[in-house]
């Protein structure tokens, strides 16, 4: 179990917005799309110790070790320049960690815990290890009771599904566009094997929210949400529809061109989605 | 005497108070011409440097501090002296309650406990539907803000879950009133999951109730129970405190030459020193003021064998940062786990000081520790054992690093958890902190959501759209709605007095 190690670029034992209640959250390092508005592009690329990022740090936290790259976390003050000048989108200060790491973080903090959320990155590019992580989780007795989610992109196809569903309990799932194109435009790839996806996690129950991001311009125009709306009345049934409203904080320049999402304009498309008949729709508390 | 009159001139013809605050703070006035209860030279002087403290309660303590009524005597029996029969209905039982609260003193003039009122009131619900008790409780619940208009003033709910608990609950995040402020005594056992859960998506909604760790506080009372009043005290029900004096352990920590001096002599020194100040003030209440001839004894809503001293610390994280200085040590209060063990250290060599020293005229004979939670013009001093505002880590790691401070302080201890205003979206997860709080040995959970318009600057609520009208007038400030580092100021905007205020943190007229 421990011999199966995961690239991650932070853990979080208190989070409130990924997954019901109060989680412990592990971003894997490493995504296989590549979104202009991605809020954490430093989590997409993965390090190919160029060294680029050695100079950069002002406290001496990064160094070559065997044409490594080796990271002090002690010496690191969080200053992120590092991050800047990653010339991938990678992330210098990621740690490898085994499963028997995660669940000793999680039992140290388990009166707090809901439950445990992978995220990312897309966390489904490191299946194994999310498969073992959750198995374990199931099997603990400590952990007893705690829910295990992901949050992914969709871009997995059904038998790597089929191996993690059964010791999942949720699934929060991106879709970024309903026309293939701008997705592409939007991603790097084409949005089918998400919306499969989307089928079926619903099909299996485990699909917990479907998250869409409304850029302005982009993805809020009539034909977007006409294709939202008729995607979930597709999957009928109940559907938690979470609308994410595109902003500035920590996206690339590229995106910084892009207007951020207001409130009133969520409101609006959130107005729309119900009137279609949608009912469980969530729209952001907080707009920074 | 010219100062004394000017002073008292000043307050007669502020035209920001109104007449009954104008009255309280001439009657302060004119309890402090007389002299102080009888003190030695050393704890004068400590008293004059505010080393230690007797929160301003005034020169001649003619009140406790803090009374809780057992109100289930008036109920059941009514009142000779208030000419009270025994009530039959709901609307009779709540209009006993709100006549008898007017009779009620404290510190403030107000009562700071409106009673356990499920427990209460559940007797007279039988033959009352839903929607009846729904729309008397919003009636009593508008009342006690406009008639006792103190955000002091503390309700407490549970632990059992129960249909006025729910209807208190529904009306309060309706309402969002300031008064009363509102504790739920949370019991794993006796109160379920689904009160649990009302109170989380009540703090989403309001900042209240609090959450009481009920099994842990009862243990600390007895079987004639507790209640929680004004800023989280926890104290005897039918009693309640003669006193609160306190201990600022930054100026004790100033005094200290060295850490282990600080443990050796100092502290111990001025936890002296304010033992003597709380018996001075003790003694002058039952000795000298009449108090316990009052008719809440004779008839029993009072006990006069019940009532304990509050002895309070607070500026614990100035102190801790002051002895890692001169330690020649790094780490902060809050975030090194070394600062932090240090914290712990002094709280129980006060705990043990406390249980080490017996006091006259005091609930068993000893004081009860509290985790003193500040005044208006506290500067440069964090509340009781607090990380300081605008610094506190995430909440998780905050509880983690206050939750060893919890098991020494039985009159009550609190720390106010910020958490961003996601949280109204999934209410699942204060329930789950709170959880995780009280299994780490939190005695209580208090929330504040950032940006909810109800918030809590040292332990009271003050209403955000209060404070933004009031900067509007003022043209300065506007929109200003960041929390935290920002908290002092607030205290400092309230200065000009809402309606409903803390009456607590302003103990005197230009303090």
């Amino acid at each position: 179990m421990n011999s199966i190690r995961a690239t991650v670029s932070k853990i979080l034992t208190y989070s409130i917005v990924d997954g019901p209640g109060n989680r412990l959250v592990i971003f894997l390092q490493g995504c296989n799309f590549d979104c202009a508005a991605c809020h954490n592009p430093h989590t997409i690329g993965e390090c190919t110790h160029c060294g680029d990022c050695i100079p950069a740090c002002h406290a001496d936290a990064l160094s070559l070790v065997d044409g490594r790259i080796a990271f002090d976390p002690l010496a690191c003050d969080q200053c992120d320049d590092c991050l800047e000048v990653c010339p991938i989108d990678a992330n210098p200060m990621v740690r490898e960690y085994n499963v028997g790491e995660i669940l000793a973080l999680a039992r140290e903090h388990r009166p707090f815990l809901t439950g445990v959320t992978v995220s990312g990155g897309e966390p489904t590019r490191q299946l194994r290890f999310v498969t073992t992580l959750f198995e374990a989780i199931k099997s603990d007795e400590a952990l007893e009771g705690l829910d295990c989610f992901i949050d992914s992109n969709g871009n997995l196809g059904a038998s790597g599904w089929e191996s993690v569903l059964p010791v999942t309990d949720g699934v929060m799932l991106d879709i970024k566009s309903f026309d293939d194109a701008l997705h592409r435009e939007l991603t790097g790839k084409g949005n089918l094997k998400s919306l499969q996806s989307a089928r079926l996690l619903h099909d299996a129950g485990k699909l917990y929210e479907l998250r869409y991001l409304l850029v302005p311009g982009k993805t809020d125009h009539d034909a977007e949400l006409e294709g939202l709306i008729q995607f979930v009345r597709g999957l009928g049934g109940d559907v938690r529809v979470r609308l994410n409203a595109f902003q500035h904080h920590g996206v690339r320049p590229n995106a910084r061109e892009w207007q951020p999402m207001s409130k009133a304009g969520v409101g609006r498309a959130a107005a729309r989605l119900r009137a279609a008949g949608i009912r469980n729709v969530v729209e952001p508390a907080v707009y920074v | 005497m010219q100062d004394t009159l000017r002073k008292l001139r000043s307050i007669a013809n502020d035209a920001t108070l109104n007449p009954a605050q104008k009255a309280r703070y001439l009657s302060l006035e004119a309890e402090n011409l007389l002299p102080y209860p009888s003190l030695d030279a050393e704890t004068r002087q400590a008293l004059d440097e505010r080393v230690i403290c007797d929160m301003y309660e005034g020169h001649a303590p003619y009140k406790p501090r803090y009374v809780l009524p057992d109100y289930r005597v008036v109920l059941q029996e009514g009142s000779e002296y208030l000419e009270l029969p025994v009530p039959a209905t709901l609307d009779e039982a709540i209009n006993t309650l709100m006549i008898a609260y007017h009779h009620v003193p404290s510190v403030t003039g107000m009562p700071v406990y409106i009673g356990q009122l499920d427990e209460l009131l559940l007797p007279f619900c039988a033959d009352v539907s839903d929607d009846e008790l729904y729309e008397k409780i919003r009636l009593f619940w508008r009342y006690l803000d406009r008639t006792l208009p103190d955000a002091f003033m503390h309700a407490n709910i549970g632990p059992t879950d129960n249909r006025v608990a729910r209807a208190i609950l529904r009306v309060d995040a309706e309402l969002k009133q300031i008064a009363p402020n509102l504790t739920l005594l949370y019991d794993p056992q006796a109160s379920g999951e689904e009160i649990l859960a009302m109170a989380g998506n009540n703090i989403a909604e309001c900042c209240k109730p609090h959450i009481a760790n009920h099994a842990v506080h009862a243990q600390a009372f007895d079987e004639r129970g507790y209640g929680i009043v004004s800023c989280y005290n926890v104290l005897p029900l039918a009693g309640g405190a003669s006193t609160l004096t306190r201990v600022n352990l930054k100026e004790v920590a100033r005094r200290a030459g060295s850490e282990d001096e600080f443990f050796a002599a100092t502290l111990p020194h001025f936890l002296e020193l304010n033992f003597r100040l709380t018996q001075a003030r003790i003694d002058y209440l039952f000795d000298e003021s009449g108090f316990f001839d009052s008719f809440l004894v004779t008839e029993g809503w009072i006990d006069k064998d019940r009532f304990t001293a509050m002895f309070g610390v607070f500026a614990m994280a100035e102190a801790v940062n002051i002895l890692q200085d001169k330690e020649g040590r790094e780490g902060r209060y809050g975030f090194d786990e070394g600062a932090n063990a240090l914290g712990h250290r002094i709280s129980a060599a006060i705990a043990d000081a406390v249980r080490d020293r017996p006091l006259d005229k005091v609930w068993r004979g000893r004081a009860l520790l509290h985790s003193q939670a500040g005044l208006s013009d506290d500067s440069d001093a964090t509340p009781g054992v607090r990380i300081p505002y605008g610094t506190e880590p995430d909440p998780v790691s905050h509880v983690r690093a206050l939750a060893p401070h919890h098991q020494y302080y039985d009159a009550g201890i609190s720390e106010i958890l910020t958490v961003d205003e996601s949280v109204t979206n999934n209410p699942e997860a204060l329930v789950q902190l709170c959880k995780g709080a009280f299994a780490n040995g939190f005695r209580e959970f208090t929330v504040n959501v950032a940006s909810n318009d109800l918030v809590r600057v040292t332990g009271y609520m003050v209403r955000l759209s209060d404070i933004r009208r009031f900067n509007d007038r003022q043209g300065s400030r506007t929109n200003t709605t960041v929390l935290g580092a920002e908290a002092a100021d607030r205290t400092g905007i309230l200065d000009r007095k809402p309606r409903v205020v803390g009456n607590e943190l302003y103990p005197g007229y230009g303090q």
